[in-house]
């Protein structure tokens, strides 16, 4: 328990301590805030869909999430680089709570950037519809958090080098992003296009948090939190197996 | 005084990358309560031996037991008997010094009061008290692999594994880290594994040494035997009798040349 502790302890402080990247996270969120929220919003309005800040917010703040916690999880291979994995690895706990200790870290890291990302939202003009909300949309996103963080983990278990980074942002990271619906209504889209949304776990995630926040929702927020659940179960099997199995 | 059962038991250990073989078929038992030393140059395969004996490599072929338990089939019950320091640096460089060395304790059981007495004690031996609460990024070199060695003495295994340990120390850091490692060896029992290219290291640490080339033992013993078996007047000129060459040091002097090419001369 207490090696679970002190991991998760050492994400958050190595996060606190980086206010660089703290800072520079805060640029690509408020970029989508800003430039599409305000140019994509008068068409927005005219389709009868309402205000697109009140849309895309919710989505802004899952993005974040996914972002920072991909991140976090893929700094195994900073470790592996550095030489500090060497170090938690041949210690003698079992690997299952060193990869629950650092993915509960990156995902707390996730959730406090989220939170952050969420005051700009506010201050930009977006308005949940209860204040009772607020600490429900939460807990979506601590589970989104988690997801990507044991997503992640995996991936930087499997991945030797920094060369792979590069694909994992492009190849998975971006797509996720884009076919969550953090930019658009999921309603009457291409079939194609339905299918991937549908196999994107930030899809649920993000409405979940927008469901909470302002009672628009497609599949409803109990189906969402399964889902999540579900595959926040199979991604942390799937990192821990990933984990347990790193050679050096 | 007999020893039923040596701490660590290798036998007929191959370990191969690919098309290379780093480790080809070693045999070898480290004794409780010894100091043990791997001398070889670069690249003879200690490092590899150490990474199959702590665990983080799995053998090709051969048996491996350390204190009676095969470390793929038992890896965190091996895990708790070793403590090891690694040839390269694997601190946390965004963590302070005295971070560092909490992390260490809480992986390795360390009771919190142990932690903070000994934390301290290792600190201000190896001369990091006053850094204690900076960066280990902003530390350097020579700093860095004090702060690694001190970390490996944090808690007290049953066998100690050090790989090239004092590669890039001064004279004075390396006393201090042979004094606090024999201490422990003394009073604690520790067995203590380690590997070097250092001769006189070897000669003044370690009560038997291996000799290894080319992923193969070539000589086990004392220092001692090993002079007398070769009836050689130092352990550098046994190495040379044993192995054909002078160690591969890669900061190999000119004079250390000279002396090569004299003793070719005189033959």
């Amino acid at each position: 328990m207490s090696v679970v502790y002190i991991l998760w302890l050492r994400e958050l402080k190595k996060y606190l301590r980086s206010r660089a990247q703290i800072i520079g996270s805060l640029g690509a969120p408020l970029m989508y805030l800003g430039v599409l929220g305000f140019s994509l919003g008068p068409v927005f309005q005219r389709a009868g869909e309402g205000s697109y800040l009140q849309f895309m917010a919710p989505g802004v703040v899952g993005m974040t999430v996914l972002f920072t916690a991909m991140f976090s999880g893929i700094a195994i291979l900073w470790d592996r680089q550095f030489g500090f994995l060497k170090e938690t690895l041949v210690a003698p706990v079992p690997r299952l709570s060193i990869m629950i200790g650092r993915t509960l870290g990156g995902a707390t890291v996730a959730v406090l950037q989220g939170a952050l990302i969420f005051a700009v939202t506010l201050i930009v003009g977006f308005r949940p519809s209860t204040v009772l909300a607020v600490p429900l949309a939460f807990l979506i996103t601590a589970l989104v958090a988690v997801v990507f963080a044991a997503l992640a983990a995996g991936i930087g278990s499997s991945l030797k080098d920094m060369q792979g980074f590069q694909m994992v942002m492009n190849f998975l990271v971006m797509p996720i992003w884009f076919l969550s619906g953090a930019l658009y209504p999921l309603k009457g889209l291409p079939a194609v296009l339905a299918v991937l949304t549908r196999v994107d776990p930030l899809t649920y995630g993000v409405d979940g948090i927008r469901g909470t926040l302002i009672g628009v929702t497609h599949f409803g927020v109990a189906h969402d939190v399964i889902v999540l659940l579900a595959v926040g179960v199979v991604f942390l099997g799937l990192g821990a197996w990933r984990f347990s199995r790193i050679e050096i | 005084m007999s020893d039923p059962v040596p701490i660590i038991r290798v036998q007929h250990v191959v370990k191969s990358f690919g098309s290379v073989t780093a480790v080809d078929d070693i045999s070898f038992d480290v004794h409780r309560g010894e100091i043990f030393a791997f001398l070889g140059p670069n690249g003879a395969g200690k490092t590899t031996t150490i990474k199959l004996l702590t665990t983080l490599l799995q053998p090709t072929a051969g048996m491996l037991e350390l204190d009676g338990l095969d470390p793929i089939v038992q890896p965190t019950e091996v895990r708790r008997r070793f403590g090891v320091v690694f040839q390269d640096p694997s601190l946390d460089q965004d963590l302070t010094a005295w971070e560092n060395l909490d992390i260490h304790g809480v992986l390795y059981h360390v009771p919190r009061r142990v932690r903070r007495e000994r934390a301290e004690s290792l600190l201000r031996a190896f001369e990091l008290w006053e850094r204690r609460d900076d960066l280990v990024k902003t530390f350097s070199g020579g700093m860095r692999r004090r702060l690694e060695i001190a970390r490996g003495l944090l808690h007290t295994p049953k066998v100690l594994f050090l790989d090239e340990p004092t590669l890039g120390l001064d004279p004075q850091s390396r006393n201090q880290m042979w004094t606090y490692v024999k201490q422990l060896n003394a009073s604690d029992q520790v067995t203590v594994f380690l590997t070097t290219h250092y001769m006189d290291e070897a000669d003044r640490v370690a009560d038997r040494i291996a000799i290894i080339d080319h992923g193969r033992i070539v000589a086990t013993g004392s220092s001692a035997e090993l002079r007398e078996r070769t009836r050689t007047a130092s352990l550098e000129e046994a190495f040379l009798a044993l192995t054909g060459t002078t160690i591969r040091d890669e900061n190999a002097t000119a004079t250390d040349q000279m002396r090569q090419f004299v003793r070719a001369w005189r033959r």
